[in-house]
């Protein structure tokens, strides 16, 4: 099928590249489904809503900039995404852009908990205190790489 | 919105699975116990507005930013 995408213009994508939120994203509770779409060369990915052009989150994996970033996935979730192994699982973090791009965040406290297998997805919120919804991505890794 | 006196160690029953319960109260803060099946998901609502506030924020972003984001080579 066709995708309006809001960087990329108009995109083909099968029915299995499409994701589902079966609550939406807090906030975006009746977008309930996005593909996640690879920005090549770079870290980072783009979340495209299918229903809504103009909508879109950039995204990360959080272990590259976080390396101990660790939480644990209550079984209510698990349960929702249908969620077997650890190996079904992919996550991902949603950017919050900044000036300059360096002082850009990540959310920990949300991540995206994806089951590849299924293409099950929710913006899971954390219960523990260890994480904020902005955290800095390390200076260092993005920064002087341009080109 | 239904508004219900309660003291402590009282509780109130939402539906058949919910119960919430008066713990302590201490001037003007109050422990509540909730009690309800583990698939239905509890928060407080700051944390829960402070999501969907950063969301927002996350989503208004811009062709240049795009640009400027593939330029980033990979780490």
């Amino acid at each position: 099928m066709i995708l309006h995408t809001k960087f990329e213009e108009i995109i083909e994508i099968s029915e299995e590249d499409i994701l589902h939120f079966e609550q939406g994203l807090p906030g975006f509770e009746d977008e309930k489904q996005f593909v996640l779409l690879p920005m090549e060369g770079t870290p980072f990915s783009t979340l495209q809503s299918v229903s809504t052009k103009e909508l879109a989150f950039f995204t990360t994996n959080p272990f590259l900039f976080f390396t101990d970033y660790d939480f644990e996935l209550v079984e209510s979730v698990q349960k929702q995404l249908k969620i077997k192994e650890e190996s079904d699982v992919l996550v991902q973090v949603i950017l919050t852009i900044q000036e300059p791009l360096e002082k850009s965040t990540g959310n920990l406290q949300a991540p995206v908990v994806l089951n590849v297998k299924e293409n099950l997805a929710k913006q899971v919120i954390l219960t523990d205190n260890k994480y904020r919804t902005r955290h800095e991505l390390l200076e260092t890794s993005i920064v002087g790489q341009e080109g | 919105m239904l508004v219900l006196t309660r003291k402590l160690q009282e509780a109130i029953k939402i539906g058949e699975d919910i119960e919430l319960t008066v713990l302590s109260i201490d001037g003007d803060q109050v422990k509540l116990g909730i009690s309800a099946p583990k698939y239905i998901e509890i928060h407080r609502k700051e944390v829960f507005l402070s999501i969907q506030q950063e969301n927002n924020q996350a989503a208004s972003i811009s062709l240049n930013t795009f640009q400027a984001l593939k330029k980033i080579k990979n780490t």
